[in-house]
This record gives structure tokens, sequence and C-alpha cells, in this order.
């Protein structure tokens, strides 16, 4: 009696003493879903990390002759031995349509080979590597009509999709954490002032929110991604349309973090912060802030996927990122046809990463919100 | 309830100037101005106009004078009724965008009804079969219906009507119906196509709905007031639906705010996808080549849209829900 007594206690001291970043990460594990989707966007941000390594050719290299290459699928086992393969393929010219028809040969087994060497490519800006995951045995290059392999397919001018979405998901997704990123500034500094100051400050942001959340997001933000000059570099681009996406994109979190200043301000803690002396962005910073920075994590989090699906939606549209940028967007600008869809299915896979790191990043973002809720049990 | 529409009513002519503003400077933005991007229009396809000329047709449209007196300009006729007219098409605007703006709202309508008397059953089943099979089906939908952006699904329709049935399922009107007068068979044409774009446009929404319902129902249902009038023998289906399911409700219909204005500017584009005939595809166009009235104007009646679908909503909570109403006036 006395011993269940003892480890009930035990954990009860436990709970009192935690941190509540440790309270929320006890909460947070219970859901095994995102538990799950973070172990997938940890991978997701390895790739972005670095996409050159898991890539197999130069995204950008182009060769019209290997124009909508089907998808090669991985062989683990080779009669029963494990040594991975792809099946060759044969392209014929259809004497009708003149287009080139590739079937699957299965005479000929391409090698697979992992950490080999392959073309060359940056890491971070920093430095270059040529190492890569995996590409074609190094025995094999010889004697390949043409030594590559495609697990995703080539596109309309012959490039490796697989490689293009390795990079597309580095463009996408740090477009998404940027764009988060300078939406929680905008965001926690105005919401912070309209909601500690309040007074005249808290009205005039506040109409300043109601206006932009008044408008039609996807034609306002149409109208300004067509607006940047055509001869902008692509980096220029991209840099502008993160800023375009966060200038809308703030006002729920800046609605959010006002809400919160105003209930915290009135709390015994914040009084007694007062009260000691306190400066006011002491107050803010070291006990306002922590108290809700949870949520802000989880609200931000939340707010990530709607900026790729609208980088994604603008790219496609020719009005957002535009080659030789790679970003998901970009890629399903190949499929805009009916034709290139019908003739190159394989064309819609981006759309599909798009789909898993949108999943993904909403059930993390969902689990870290039900435990960052103090009212939870 | 009069007063509080009255003060609804009053902002709406601030706001609308404001968004005009707005509308004005987006268009304006880009470098050069129409003519800048005609004459390279011309160029690229191999022939040009003089400078004078140029400079003519610049004085004609009073692309030379100051902005501001531009956008007084441009004021000025809409609140007289003139759109202004299309430099790139020649017509007057209010005539090119007119019935597509029609068939943008009446799609946009469909879609919101086909959410809601959707999205309000699967909640109510959800939550009343709480962990039941159905409802992790449910679950399911609803997170990869948020996740997948509505171009992408209708691409994926598009591919699967293609490949499985060897039909295209693009437009709103089969081609002997285009451009044809409307007349009885037109409409049950755009009937015919247009229950598409109204499920690709609407599956967001209802599973963003459906959620909202089913975790509203779900606080409802363990309430005391359940458990009393369970123990007073009253049939489950009628007391679900009598008293939980109305409060449930209250909360959903302060999202109609965002949600119609949403389905207004998200149709723009799965409009481009799906090859509809609605104002999205003229609005790429018309920003694409700098076609400033036509881009302006469009945008100015997507806030319209907006501000309208916004106060439509505050008007039908305030209605549903006495609180609001009397914390306002």
């Amino acid at each position: 009696m006395a011993a269940i007594s003892k480890t009930v206690t035990d954990t009860e001291d436990r709970v009192f003493v935690a941190s509540n970043w440790q309270l929320v990460w006890w909460r947070f594990r219970k859901n095994k879903l995102a538990l799950f989707s973070t172990a997938v966007l940890f991978l997701i941000a390895v790739v972005a990390l670095f996409p050159g390594f898991f890539s197999i050719q130069d995204p950008q290299q182009s060769s019209s002759r290997l124009a909508f290459i089907p998808p090669q699928s991985l062989h683990w086992f080779n009669d029963g031995r494990l040594q991975p393969f792809v099946y060759g393929v044969i392209g014929e010219r259809n004497a009708e349509t003149l287009q080139m028809e590739w079937v699957i040969d299965e005479e000929r087994k391409i090698p697979v080979s992992f950490f080999v060497k392959g073309y060359e490519y940056e890491v971070l800006r920093l430095f270059s590597a040529d190492l890569h995951l995996w590409g074609v045995a190094p025995e094999a290059v010889e004697d390949a009509e043409w030594p590559e392999i495609y697990f995703l397919g080539t596109d309309r001018l012959g490039r490796d999709q697989w490689s293009r979405l390795m990079y597309g998901i580095q463009t996408s997704i740090s477009i998404g954490l940027i764009g988060v990123i300078l939406s929680v500034i905008l965001g926690v500094l105005l919401g912070g002032v309209s909601g500690y100051f309040g007074g005249i400050f808290d009205m005039v942001i506040q109409r300043i929110i109601e206006l932009l959340q008044a408008l039609p997001t996807i034609p306002v933000w149409m109208a300004m991604t067509a607006a940047l000059p055509r001869d902008w570099p692509p980096e220029k681009v991209y840099f502008a349309i993160t800023v375009i996406l966060s200038l809308i994109g703030w006002t729920t979190l800046g609605r959010e973090v006002r809400g919160r200043f105003l209930s915290l301000r009135e709390e015994d803690f914040v009084i007694a912060a007062k009260l000691a002396g306190c400066s006011q962005l002491r107050i803010i910073t070291h006990h306002m802030v922590p108290a809700f920075a949870s949520h802000i994590i989880a609200t931000s989090t939340l707010s990530i996927p709607s900026m790729i699906i609208s980088e994604t939606a603008l790219s496609y549209l020719g009005l957002g990122l535009r080659a030789p940028a790679i970003s998901l967007g970009v890629m399903l600008q190949e499929a805009q046809t009916l034709q290139a869809v019908a003739l190159a299915s394989w064309l819609l896979y981006p759309g599909i990463a798009v789909i898993i790191i949108v999943l993904a990043l909403n059930l993390v973002g969902d689990g870290l919100r039900d435990a960052a809720d103090p009212y939870s049990n | 309830m009069l007063q509080y529409i009255m003060k609804r009513l009053l902002i709406l002519p601030l706001l609308l100037f404001l968004f005009s503003v707005i509308a004005f400077a987006l268009i304006q933005a880009p470098p050069g101005d129409f003519l800048t991007s005609y004459m390279a229009f011309l160029a690229s396809s191999g022939s040009s106009i003089g400078a004078e000329q140029a400079e003519a047709l610049r004085q004609m449209y009073g692309l030379d004078k100051p902005l501001y007196i531009q956008y007084f300009k441009w004021m000025g006729n809409i609140l007289r009724g003139d759109l202004g007219v299309s430099l790139e098409w020649q017509r007057p605007v209010a005539e090119l965008i007119g019935e597509r703006l029609v068939l943008t709202i009446v799609l946009a309508l469909l879609s919101f009804a086909f959410t809601w008397l959707l999205a309000i059953p699967i909640g109510i089943f959800s939550a009343t079969h709480q962990y039941s099979i159905f409802d992790y089906l449910f679950t399911i939908f609803s997170y990869v219906g948020v996740a997948t952006p509505n171009f992408l699904f209708a691409l994926i329709l598009i591919w699967f009507a293609f490949s499985k049935f060897g039909i295209s399922v693009t437009g709103l009107f089969s081609a002997e119906f285009a451009d044809a007068p409307w007349s009885w068979a037109r409409v049950v044409d755009l009937l015919k196509h247009i229950w598409l774009p109204m499920i690709v446009l609407g599956t967001d929404g209802t599973a963003k709905l459906s959620r909202i319902m089913r975790a509203n129902l779900l606080d409802e249902l363990n309430k005391p007031y359940v458990v009393t009038a369970r123990a007073k023998g009253m049939s489950e289906w009628k007391l679900v639906l009598k008293y939980p399911v109305r409060l449930a409700f209250n909360p959903l219909v302060s999202t109609l705010g965002w949600y119609l204005p949403a389905l207004f500017s998200g149709s723009t584009v799965v409009a481009t996808v799906m090859n509809l005939q609605n104002i999205g595809p003229v609005l790429l166009r018309a920003l694409v080549s700098q076609d400033m009235y036509l881009a302006g104007s469009i945008i100015l009646i997507y806030c319209f849209l907006t501000v309208l679908g916004t106060l439509l909503s505050d008007i039908l909570l305030a209605w549903l829900d006495p609180r609001i109403r009397m914390e306002e006036a």
C-alpha cells in the first residue's frame, strides 16, 4: 500500500516539477500518428537539406532523346540474393504517331549500388561533393546505353523526375518555412503590440488585420506575383514570393498572439512580475512569451501547409517560381495539358509529394496543438 | 437586428474604397504599362507599331496621365456603372465578364450547398459513432482532403476520367453550347458539367467542416442535459438532432465568413486547370498582359464578393445567435 502511494506521489511530483516543454512532450508522444508524422517530416527535412545526395543525376540535365521514360521500379532481390536492380527500358519510335514508346526490357538488369560517385553538387552552398545515396553500379556504367535509372520517370525534356523532386522539395519546404518565420515575426510583433498596449495601437492593427483578411487571397496573390518583373533572377523571385505569402499569412498569428496577450495580461504571475519591478521588455520576453510559445509553434506549424500549397498553385499557374528554379509547383507545370497527363501520368508524382508533406505537417501541427493545450487531460 | 445590419452596411463603402485603392495599386505595380507589354507581344510576333502611334494610343487610353488622375477616372467610371474597356480585347469589361461572373457565383453557391449537405451528416455520424470504422474512414478522408490542393485534385480527376473512361471532363459546356445563347438546353448542359468542379471545389471545405462539426458535437454529447433526456427515454435519433446538433451548429456558422469568400477566390485556380468559363482564366490572362482595366475590375469584383460573403455570414450568425446581436448593438 505504502509502495503504491509512493509511486503515485512520485509521478505526481514529476508532473508538478516538470517544465512546460516537458509536459507538452509527454502529451505529444502519446499521439502515435503525430509521432510517426514527425519521423516522416524529419526524413523530408534531411532531403531538403541534402537534395544532391539523394538525387541520381543533375536535375537540370536534359536530353530530348530520353523524354517521357516511365518510372523504373527498384527490385531488391535478384535470384533470391539481396542485389538491388532495375529493369532496363527500350525506346521505339511509333511509326504512326512518331512518338517514342518505352517498354520495360526484362532481359537487361541494371544493378543499383549505394554510396556511389556521380555528378558534382553543392552541399548547403558551402562545399561540393560527388557522393550519392544510390546510382547505377560503377561496373555497369560502361556497358549501359544510357547509364541512368529513373525511379519516377523523365519529363518532356528528358530530365530525371526523381532528382528534380529532391530539389523541388527543398525549394517548396524552404519557402513554407521562411514564409512562416516571417509571418511569426510580423504576427508576434504586431499582435503583441496590439494585445499588450491596447488602445489606439490595438484599434489600428485590428482594422489592418480585418482589411487583410477580407481580401480575396488567391486573386490578390496572383496580382502581386504577376507584378514581379519577368527578368528577375530566380533567387529574387523566390524571396519576393516568400514575402508576398507572409504579408497575408501573418494575420492569423497576429490575432492569436493578441488574444494570448490580452488574457495573460491580467494573470497573477504577470502582475507579480510587474510589482517586483520587472521592466516591460522583461515581462514580455521572460514571462509572457514562454507561456504561449508552444501555441505559437503549433499555430505556425499549421500555417506552413497553406504556404506550400499557395506556392505550388501560383507556380503551377506560371505566376510563381519559373524555370530554371525547381519547386513542386514548377514541376507540376509539366502536367498542365491533358495530353501530358494522359501520356505521362508520372508527371503527377510531385503532387503526391505535396500531399504527403502537407498531411505530415497537419498531423504534427494538430498533435502539437492538442499537446500545448493545458486544459486537455 | 436592423441596427446591427445597418452598422455593417455603413462600413461597406469605406471598405470598398480601400479595396479599390489596393486593386489599383496592384495592377499598377508591374513595371511598364499595357502598351509596353503589347509592343513586346507585337515584336515577338514579328510586327510593330511606330513610337508616334504608341504615344497616340497611350494618350487615348489616358496612360500618360499621373496615377491619381488615372485612378479617379477609373473610379468615376465605375461609380457610374462603367467598368471600362479591356485594352486587349477592345470590348467593354462588363460585356467580357458578365456571363462568367454569373457562372463563378453559381459554381461557388453550388459548392457551398454541396459542402454543407455533405459535411453536416458526416460530422453528426462521426460524432455519434466515435471510433467506429466509418469514423476512422471519414477522418482519413478529411485529412487527405485538406492536404490535397484543389487544382491537384482536379488534375488527378482529369487524368482518371481520361485514362479509365477516355472522356475529357474539362469545361462547363459541351462544344455546341459554348457560345450559344441561354436556353433550357444550355442550362441542362451546364448542370451536366458543373457537378465535377463543384465536387473539386467543395472537398476541401467538406473535410474541414465535418471535422469542426464532429468536434463540436462531441463536446455537447457528454453534457448532463443529454444524459437526462436519454434517461427520460427520449429516442436517441430525436434527441441528438433536436438538442446537441443545434448547439453544435452555431460555431459552424461563424466559419461561413471565410468559407464563401474562399470559394470565390479558390475557383480561380481550379477554373484554369479545368478550363472553366468563369472569371478565373480571364483574370490570369489580364494579369499577364497587363490589361489594367480588366484585371482591376475583376480584382475589385472579387473583393466585393468577399465582402458580400462576409456580410451575409455576419447577418446569418446574428440571426441565429442572439448573444452576438445584443453585444454588437
